[in-house]
């Protein structure tokens, strides 16, 4: 008995440091509705910087005291990144700002590296509370009450914050409507910057009181933000509360779990998630999202077909792109072909993103599923390389129809955590199923047929598949079934007024998505000759999130130009210098500043522009026939 | 003006050209891999043995006169991304081979690039069985001592304690799994009597470690085996100190004597662990003297195993390529097939049965010396007297 009472008190010691995390990304988001990407780099930060200073100031204030300051110093940091970066792009298409927060994580990976060097860090104990208190002949680490007291304590002082100030009065305001603060003329450039600031001292703190028990590293910060993301969604966005019981929730989970299922621990909280969106849509204590009031820039700028100009551009391009092989060596045209198959993969994501309105975070699943099934077809049947390219995919199509048919019944965020869960269940499925995936090691040996396995050959054969399925995901944009999944992302109310069924639309659109990805993930499965469980990992899908964002969400096919962009300077990178991070992490944040459209979006809009300028009467016409 | 510059410019490229040509005939390259940035706590001291011993050959004279240029390329710890590296090297660079690497999927999908493409590969640091045997190729050649054999190095000295109840925590991963399942084989075998009470499967890099030390403790066993390493490894150690799990509990762990893991320990480093690592403060052989001394003169540092692993990478790369006088793959193979080498830890074989060098390791227990983890009381194992029989290698080796 005294055994599970003292596991169940080191779940709730691991609680408090998920808790404070969560609880900043959870405001942060309440009011911001940024998707702090970053959070988990502060928390890193905070880590490391309260190392330093404790290892500089010795005794109880020195340890306590670069505790605080550590915190401190991080919110400063907080302070200036929203300040010079997040405050320029406020007013960008949702999820942008999710870009210019990954880019800085990218960045503050090697930093941290290049400032404390790469070894794992060991801090000091607490002053204090080094030793365990004995439970019945069991031992209880005293740092481990500490935490356990500290985050009731943490949780009882933000809620005095909330409910009894006045600035907690206008952040609760803004949580529920911050369109209707602003009109109301509270200044919502300090309120959101104060917001932001309390968040990353929360994560900053969260990080500094970890290093009397882990190892001060630079992957801190991917271990956590997935766990944080989770911990926010499961208790409801933008709700503390629900933040700390979601928290107790997934600790005592990973604390119970390993006695029970020692080797599934990996997936317990992600399968609790996806159980708790399909029951509770809104998590725990959330509420459902009011209405979200449209960008203007989905409404203004109908889309249109390409004009019989463009189309010969697009030709004109396609065949110089076919060309490479008459001049590149075999290494350019290898590279192609990845690009090509990324190109693939943006563009399947950007159909359900910018089309549906639905952002997957676990787009990589189906990619990956895609892979997997080219695998499965090519090593355990022995089937030639047509076959299973044609086959493979299905897998990805399975998958995205049993897992999208729960994930469309969401939207929003919620939606794109849910898919976030699948995909990590299909990653673990695939990293623990040893005998039939091979589990880490992964599947070796899927080479191409011989009439593919030249680098030319099989750069036609992406190119050209490439090219297909851009066109088919156009055409089907400008399909009446395109127009209905427009008319259910702009409008939900008005388009199921008018017959259409919108979860069932949403559903087909996630299916197509999910075979294109898969195959993507076929040919990728070529192209490299194994699969791995990476091809189905989170970093997969937020690289898919960064092309499509990069190109413009608000595109037809911007994904195209961003899947070529990002994929090719993060491969020159990557080849080039070990600080690949840190330079691809800047050059994501110089685009976001430059391009807060994207890439295609912002050049789309300056073409408008001068367009406007120049011949606003024939624009204007132009403009109404197509809104017809 | 402009026009002249451009065609300065275009002159000087050519004449570089030229002069690269040149060059190309007095170079040999070698295509290096790593996890560099994933990695860099152990991916530093081994670039700079590999450095080192760049600088050594070429000091020597090169390769049969001809200078040896290492191209190394980051694989940010992404299989995916390690074959792009490869292709490049290979197709771009034309490398005459390729080597390196640290994870064992890396490994393996470079290996299997290797084995497609018809190039060379020496694997440096993976430790996965699978490489020279389920999935071995005639490419494909491996230096760091192979799980089995850090098993059954640790399984020796294992099977002299008295412990009969014993419980494992590892990584919850192919290497954890099947270091586990090699060390469980092997010890069974010699200990019938043991029973094997609990086993912990932390994810790799996520341990929670409270949880984990509770557990194993509630099962109340006599010995652990621990196979995590890294910041998991930091964890548990603090969880287990704080809470008593290693008190009157033998410990048996995996690599936890090599320095990249034993110093970010410092005066947490639990005392006495049957552990396999590298004491290079107390290796008194003239061998390994020589490398120290030049290693500390160069870098102003001390050596971590990583540094051992690159040097000798580098070493056996260039021993290979000058004895075949080649760069021709299939030359390559014959020459290394049955290649003995002089290295830091002694002389070193390139088996012919599993291209598995028998670099060996040091097996000791650990101690505080002034503050700070060190290993005592070790012994170098030889690789050789660590691997199965002959009969059973082919048994577990695909035939080329």
């Amino acid at each position: 008995m005294a055994f599970y009472f003292v596991q169940f008190l080191t779940g709730l010691a691991s609680a408090a440091s998920l808790f404070l995390v969560a609880s900043g990304l959870s405001i942060i988001f309440g009011v911001t509705r940024i998707v702090n990407f970053a959070h988990g780099a502060f928390y890193m930060l905070g880590a490391y910087v309260a190392f330093t200073l404790t290892e500089r100031f010795s005794g109880a204030l020195g340890f306590w005291g670069g505790i605080v300051v550590a915190a401190l110093i991080v919110a400063a940091v907080g302070v200036l990144v929203e300040m010079v970066l997040l405050r320029r792009i406020y007013h960008a298409p949702e999820l942008f700002q999710l870009l210019a927060t990954f880019g800085l994580t990218l960045m503050v990976q090697d930093i941290v590296v290049l400032i404390w060097g790469p070894d794992d860090l060991l801090g000091r104990r607490a002053p204090g509370f080094r030793g365990a208190v004995d439970f019945f002949g069991q031992n209880i680490p005293s740092y481990d009450l500490f935490l356990i007291a500290l985050s009731p304590i943490v949780l009882g002082i933000l809620w005095l914050l909330f409910q009894r100030t006045r600035w907690g009065v206008l952040v609760r305001a803004a949580t529920q409507d911050r369109d209707m603060v602003a009109a109301l003329g509270v200044n919502q450039k300090w309120l959101f910057t104060s917001v932001f600031a309390l968040g990353v001292f929360l994560a900053a703190l969260g990080g500094a009181l970890q290093i009397p028990r882990d190892a001060v590293h630079h992957a801190l910060d991917l271990r956590i933000i997935v766990e944080v993301f989770v911990v926010v969604v499961i208790g409801g966005l933008g709700s503390i509360i629900g933040a700390f019981v979601a928290a107790v929730l997934v600790s005592e989970l990973n604390a119970f779990g390993i006695l029970i299922f020692p080797k599934i621990s990996i997936i317990l909280v992600f399968l609790v998630m996806a159980v708790v969106l399909i029951v509770r849509p809104w998590g725990l204590f959330g509420k459902p999202e009011a209405a979200a009031r449209r960008t203007p820039g989905l409404t203004v700028n109908p889309w249109r077909p390409l004009t019989s100009g463009e189309r010969l551009m697009s030709i004109g391009a396609l065949a110089l792109a076919a060309m490479l092989p008459l001049f590149a060596g075999n290494y350019a045209l290898t590279v192609g072909s990845e690009i090509a198959i990324f190109v693939i993969f943006a563009a399947s994501l950007h159909f359900l993103m910018s089309v549906g309105g639905l952002a997957s975070f676990g787009h990589a699943a189906y990619f990956g599923l895609g892979a997997y099934g080219v695998a499965f077809l090519a090593k355990a049947a022995g089937l030639p390389m047509i076959v299973s390219l044609l086959l493979g995919p299905l897998l990805g199509l399975l998958g995205a129809a049993v897992f999208g048919f729960f994930a469309v019944q969401l939207s929003g965020v919620y939606f794109a955590m849910l898919t976030l869960a699948f995909a990590q269940i299909i990653w673990s499925i695939a990293f623990q199923w040893v005998t039939v995936t091979g589990g880490d090691n992964g599947i070796l040996g899927v080479w191409p047929d011989n009439w593919a396995s030249s680098p030319a050959s099989f750069y036609w054969l992406s190119l050209g598949i490439a090219a297909l399925v851009a066109t088919v995901l156009r055409v089907i944009v400008f399909s009446p079934f395109g127009f209905a999944l427009r008319a259910t992302r702009d409008s939900p109310l008005r388009s199921e007024a008018i017959g259409i069924n919108g979860k069932r639309v949403r559903w087909t659109a996630f299916v197509i998505a999910g075979t294109t990805a898969g195959i993507g993930g076929a040919l990728f499965a070529y192209l490299k000759g194994s699969v791995f469980p990476d091809s189905v990992g989170i970093s997969l899908s937020v690289d898919a999130l960064v092309m499509v964002l990069l190109g413009g969400v608000e595109t037809v096919s911007g994904a195209v130009i961003g899947a070529i962009v990002f994929k090719a300077a993060n491969i020159w990178l990557v080849s080039q210098t070990d600080l690949s991070k840190l330079v691809l992490g800047g050059f994501i944040v110089l685009m976001v500043v430059a391009f807060p459209k994207g890439i295609v979006g912002t050049l789309e809009a300056l073409r408008n522009r001068r367009r406007s300028t120049d011949t606003k009467s024939a624009l204007a016409t132009s403009r109404v026939e197509v809104a017809e | 003006m402009r026009r002249r510059h451009l065609l300065g410019a275009g002159l000087a490229i050519v004449v570089a050209g030229m002069a690269g040509n040149a060059m190309a005939q007095s170079e040999i390259k070698i295509g290096e891999i790593n996890s560099y940035s994933l990695l860099p706590a152990f991916t530093e001291p081994y670039r700079k043995g590999w450095q080192l011993a760049v600088e050594e050959i070429n000091a020597a004279g090169g390769i049969n006169g001809k200078k040896l240029v290492v191209i190394s390329k980051d694989d940010g710890g992404k299989p995916a991304d390690a074959t792009t590296a490869a292709n490049e090297l290979v197709s771009s660079e034309k490398v005459a081979m390729l080597a390196g690497t640290f994870l064992s999927n890396i490994g393996l999908a470079v290996s299997d690039f290797a084995n497609q493409k018809k190039v060379f590969f020496l694997a440096a640091e993976p430790l996965t069985d699978a490489i020279t045997w389920s999935k071995g190729n005639r490419y494909t050649f491996r230096l760091r001592p192979s799980n089995y054999m850090q098993a059954a190095m640790l399984v020796e000295e294992a099977a002299k304690l008295p412990a009969k109840r014993w419980a494992t925590i590892a990584p919850n991963y192919e290497y954890g799994q099947s270091a586990v399942a090699v060390f469980k084989k092997l010890m069974s075998e010699k200990r019938p009597d043991i029973q094997w009470v609990d086993e912990q499967w932390p994810p790799q890099g996520k341990i929670d470690a409270g949880p984990v030390v509770q557990a194993v403790a509630s099962a109340n066993p006599e010995a652990i085996l621990n196979v995590t390493f890294g910041a998991d490894l930091v964890k548990l150690v603090r969880e287990g100190n704080t809470r008593g799990l290693f008190k009157g509990r033998s410990v048996v762990s995996f690599l936890t004597g090599e320095p990249e893991y034993l110093d970010p320990l410092k005066d947490e480093t639990p005392e006495g662990w049957i552990v396999t690592g590298y004491p290079w403060y107390d290796i008194k052989t003239p061998d390994h003297d020589k490398f120290l001394k030049a290693y500390q003169a160069k870098f102003n540092d001390y050596p971590r195993l990583g540094s051992i692993v690159g040097y000798q990478t580098i070493k056996a790369a260039a021993a290979i390529l000058a004895k075949a006088n080649s760069t021709d793959p299939e030359k390559l193979i014959a020459a290394t097939e049955g290649l003995s080498m002089p290295s830091p830890f002694g002389e070193i074989t390139f088996r012919k049965i599993d291209h598995q060098s028998t670099l060996g390791a040091f097996v000791g227990k650990t101690a505080l010396k002034d503050g700070k983890g060190v290993m005592v009381n070790s012994v170098y194992r030889k690789g050789a007297d660590y691997l199965p029989s002959d009969a059973e290698v082919e048994k577990l080796r695909p035939k080329d």
